[in-house]
């Protein structure tokens, strides 16, 4: 019993060395900086610049919070403090079942509804030619994928927020909206942001679901309605090459160790912040 | 009484979760003095209260009937404005709970939201009613300090003065030093038999040592219904039901 | 007065619009799967396997994928409990005193929890080539077993936390051993167990990542550990790009089915997780 755990713990360290040491061969050739930096990406000719696959992974990602934290926040003010007990139990199940739903779904549903939408109502406005594959499309996916995690670590700690915080407040003759406003928002700022740190950790690393929609085109996006290629795409789409083309797989598996570091420090900072949260708000 | 009574409640049923926890209550609340509710616990003394300020609308499930009237308005009428209401009343609860702001801006937050901004005026309501709570001297070099750093003796203190700065005319507590130790608690109750000059003041208690010391009348709940009202040593020392002389030689509850 | 009311006016119908956004999303997503598969939807889609290769073969349904998702979620969630199981146990029965290990351990199961599944996929092919296995049924019940066993140690951590101490207590002041009183925990929380396994299942026959380089791909049905599998969600992608329409209808069906699946499953863990909070005393 002891063994099984302490093997499970310690997997996180194996998968972070046995990246890493996949990852050595290209890191002998490169130095992090120019990985990091470089845009050029020709695996034949053994170039390999993340650049773009980086800026791929951020553009999409921002999008996705963008689009994903108001809607979220605005709905989970609503459903706690305004909705109707009923009403609340009968719509956040809804809510969870969309995080059932497993990322191919929301990749097809993206192929057939949104990347269609954006070619023919959005982009026209603002571009001259869209195919809709894009980036935009790309977080707006990713976007309702996240909404279930979101909703639920707002909905956890705003329903721990004490009734009679908001009832010294209202007693002063505030509105409900001004209780929220400048009472609730302080005290449950903490959870947003690890809420939102949780979320942008597992945007990253989505892969299917972004990488039917978003083109898949090694460039830096300069703008929504450009396609891009976020990092989890890369690896993805090339492994099947990965083993014939020398450095291809340590390149890949460097992409992997760099998706694993990053969302590792995201989900560590965001667990300490909830710990610290719950300590506070239970004693 | 000859002053008319600052709240007056006529027929008053609470109903939560199908429970009827306040039967037919009609009293009149006495003006500018210190009416003490007591009464074992769990008899509705703090529903009681809380019918008062309509607080209790947030409650689950609960169905309210009858009047409340204050200054000769029912504030359970459909046209009232609820936040005007609540003005009107202070409310110490059993804890303090000082907003998650500065101390400043909590004596603030009530006439920020009814519209005081210019900054000297703020500074006189939170000099004038920190001073008037007794904490002036004890928190003026820190008015910028998070409230949660105070002691809790110093909150329910700032939270008395929070209330006051919304100019009310009463002030409800909730059995508000139970969680005070004895040299916060005596400055508390100081405090309420001195605002008595200005405002009305009802108070939810268990202790009757506390409600001889500090009140002037007395209401004595048991199971939802008003037993026995008047004067405290009378109350005290002389009650006329059954039940009051039980309850208040410590034999109920 | 009137513009402090306009103010929560103003933002309580923005609340509602955003709700509406929130949950409608996902009923659009339900709603566009379902108008778009089942025109596509017929008994064949899942009784036979792809006729004529899996990307232009116009006959024959994903019956090779079905099977083969079901496979390996099984084994996967299989051999997932019997790793669960024992951690789950031993986070909380058999760690005396000292809180911070477990709460050491519980925080390094959700840091795996929230490891994305490419890299269970990426790390999973490392395994398999420091092993020498091929893409195979068995590699993708390697890398998805990665992938479930944070989901259940999780869970089962969260049931039996349920289980009042004083049950764990009667059970050795009677003078059972540890393990004893584990079993009567165990039974205690079976239906917590049933979620787990519905929870992992689900998760394990929907992704993606971790079997795209670990299971291969196959028409066929695999009949032994070594031979690759076909994956419902792999089955969707690879027919959603094809350039025969027969064939992207079919990958329109199989997304409502496995759609459909997923959504079962889910209810019927919820209800599950509902029934069981019910017996908590």
């Amino acid at each position: 019993m002891l063994v099984f755990t302490m093997a499970s713990v310690s997997l996180i360290a194996i998968i972070g060395i046995g990246l890493f040491y996949r990852s050595i061969p290209i890191l002998h050739q490169s130095s992090w900086h120019d990985l990091l930096t470089k845009s050029v990406w020709k695996p034949l000719k053994g170039l390999f610049g993340f650049y773009p696959f980086i800026m791929g992974t951020l553009w999409v990602t921002g999008i996705a919070i963008i689009i994903a934290l108001p809607l979220c926040v605005l709905t989970a003010f609503y459903l706690v403090e305004y909705a109707h007990p009923k009403v609340k139990r009968v719509l956040i199940p809804f809510v969870n079942l969309l995080s059932g739903i497993p990322p191919v779904i929301f990749g097809v549903w993206g192929v057939l509804f949104i990347v269609p939408f954006i070619q023919s109502s959005i982009a026209p406005h603002f571009v001259d030619f869209s195919t809709g594959y894009s980036v935009l499309a790309g977080g707006i996916v990713l976007a309702v994928m996240i909404f279930p995690l979101i909703v639920s670590i707002l909905n956890e700690v705003l329903t721990t927020i004490p009734q009679e915080l908001k009832d010294a407040s209202l007693a002063l003759g505030a509105t409900k909206w001004e209780t929220i406003k400048k009472v609730i928002i302080r005290k449950a700022a903490p959870g947003i942001i690890a809420a939102t740190v949780l979320a942008i950790s597992r945007a990253f690393g989505e892969t299917i679901a972004v990488l039917m929609v978003c083109g898949n085109n090694a460039i830096v996006p300069h703008s929504v309605f450009d396609p891009g290629y976020p990092l989890p795409a890369l690896i993805a789409n090339n492994y099947g090459e990965m083993l014939s083309i020398p450095m291809y797989d340590s390149a890949l598996m460097f992409a992997a160790l760099l998706l694993f570091i990053i969302i590792l420090l995201f989900n560590i900072v965001s667990r300490i912040i909830l710990t610290r949260l719950e300590r506070k708000l239970t004693t | 009484m000859t002053t008319s009574p600052h709240i007056s409640v006529q027929n008053l049923n609470v109903h939560i979760e199908n429970q009827h926890i306040l039967k037919d209550i009609s009293i009149n609340i006495p003006n500018k003095k210190v009416t003490s509710i007591i009464g074992p616990s769990g008899c509705g003394k703090t529903t009681l209260l809380k019918s008062f300020n309509r607080l209790l609308d947030n409650t689950a499930n609960v169905k309210i009937t009858g009047k409340v009237l204050v200054d000769g308005e029912n504030i359970y009428d459909p046209d009232v404005e609820v936040t005007h209401i609540r003005k009107k009343m202070g409310l110490l609860s059993q804890r303090p709970y000082p907003l998650p702001m500065s101390i400043y801006d909590n004596v603030a937050y009530g006439p920020r939201i009814h519209g005081t901004t210019k900054r000297a005026d703020l500074d006189g309501i939170v000099e004038q009613q920190l001073r008037a709570t007794g904490l002036w001297n004890e928190v003026k070099d820190r008015l910028n300090a998070s409230a949660t750093r105070l002691s809790i003796g110093q909150q329910q203190r700032l939270c008395l003065a929070r209330g006051l700065a919304v100019e009310p005319e009463i002030i409800l507590g909730d059995e508000s030093t139970s969680a005070l130790d004895p040299v916060s608690t005596a400055i508390i109750e100081d405090l309420f038999i001195s605002l008595k000059q200005k405002y009305s003041i009802v108070l939810v208690t268990h202790i009757l040592r506390q409600a001889r010391r500090v009140s002037d009348y007395i209401i004595f709940v048991y199971m939802g219904k008003i037993i026995e009202f008047g004067p405290t040593e009378e109350l005290l020392l002389n009650p006329k039901g059954e039940l009051t002389k039980e309850y208040v030689k410590g034999f109920i509850s | 007065m009137i513009k402090r009311k306009l103010e929560e006016l103003f933002f309580k119908i923005l609340m509602i619009l955003a709700t509406i956004v929130v949950v409608g999303s996902f009923f659009l997503i339900v709603g566009t799967i379902f108008y778009k598969g089942i025109p596509f939807m017929n008994l064949d889609m899942i009784t036979k396997t792809p006729g004529g290769g899996f990307y232009i073969g116009k006959e024959g349904g994903v019956l090779n994928a079905i099977i083969g998702s079901l496979y390996i979620a099984g084994g996967a969630t299989v051999l997932g409990l019997i790793i669960s199981i024992p951690v789950a146990i031993y986070i909380n029965l058999y760690i005396k005193g000292r809180k911070i290990t477990s709460a050491l351990i519980r925080m390094a199961f959700d840091v795996l929890f929230g490891i994305p599944s490419i890299v269970y996929g990426a790390f999973g092919f490392l395994i398999m080539v420091y092993f020498g296995i091929r893409a195979s049924l068995l590699g993708g019940i390697i890398a998805v077993t990665l992938l479930v066993i944070p989901i259940l140690v999780r869970t089962l951590d969260e049931v039996i936390r349920t289980v009042p101490g004083e049950l764990r207590d009667a059970a050795l002041s009677l003078g059972a051993t540890r393990w004893e009183m584990a079993k009567v925990v165990l039974k205690q929380i079976r239906p917590g167990i049933y979620t787990a396994i519905l929870l992992s299942f689900g998760r394990g026959i929907g992704d993606v990542a971790s079997v795209l380089f670990t299971a291969g791909f196959s028409d066929n049905i695999p009949t032994s550990l070594h031979e690759p599998a076909a994956t419902l969600p792999l089955a969707i992608f690879f027919q959603l790009g094809s350039p025969v329409e027969e064939v992207q209808g079919r990958a329109y069906a199989s997304a409502l089915i496995l759609t459909l699946l997923v959504l079962v499953i889910t209810v019927l863990s919820e209800v599950m997780i509902k029934k069981f909070s019910k017996h908590k005393i």
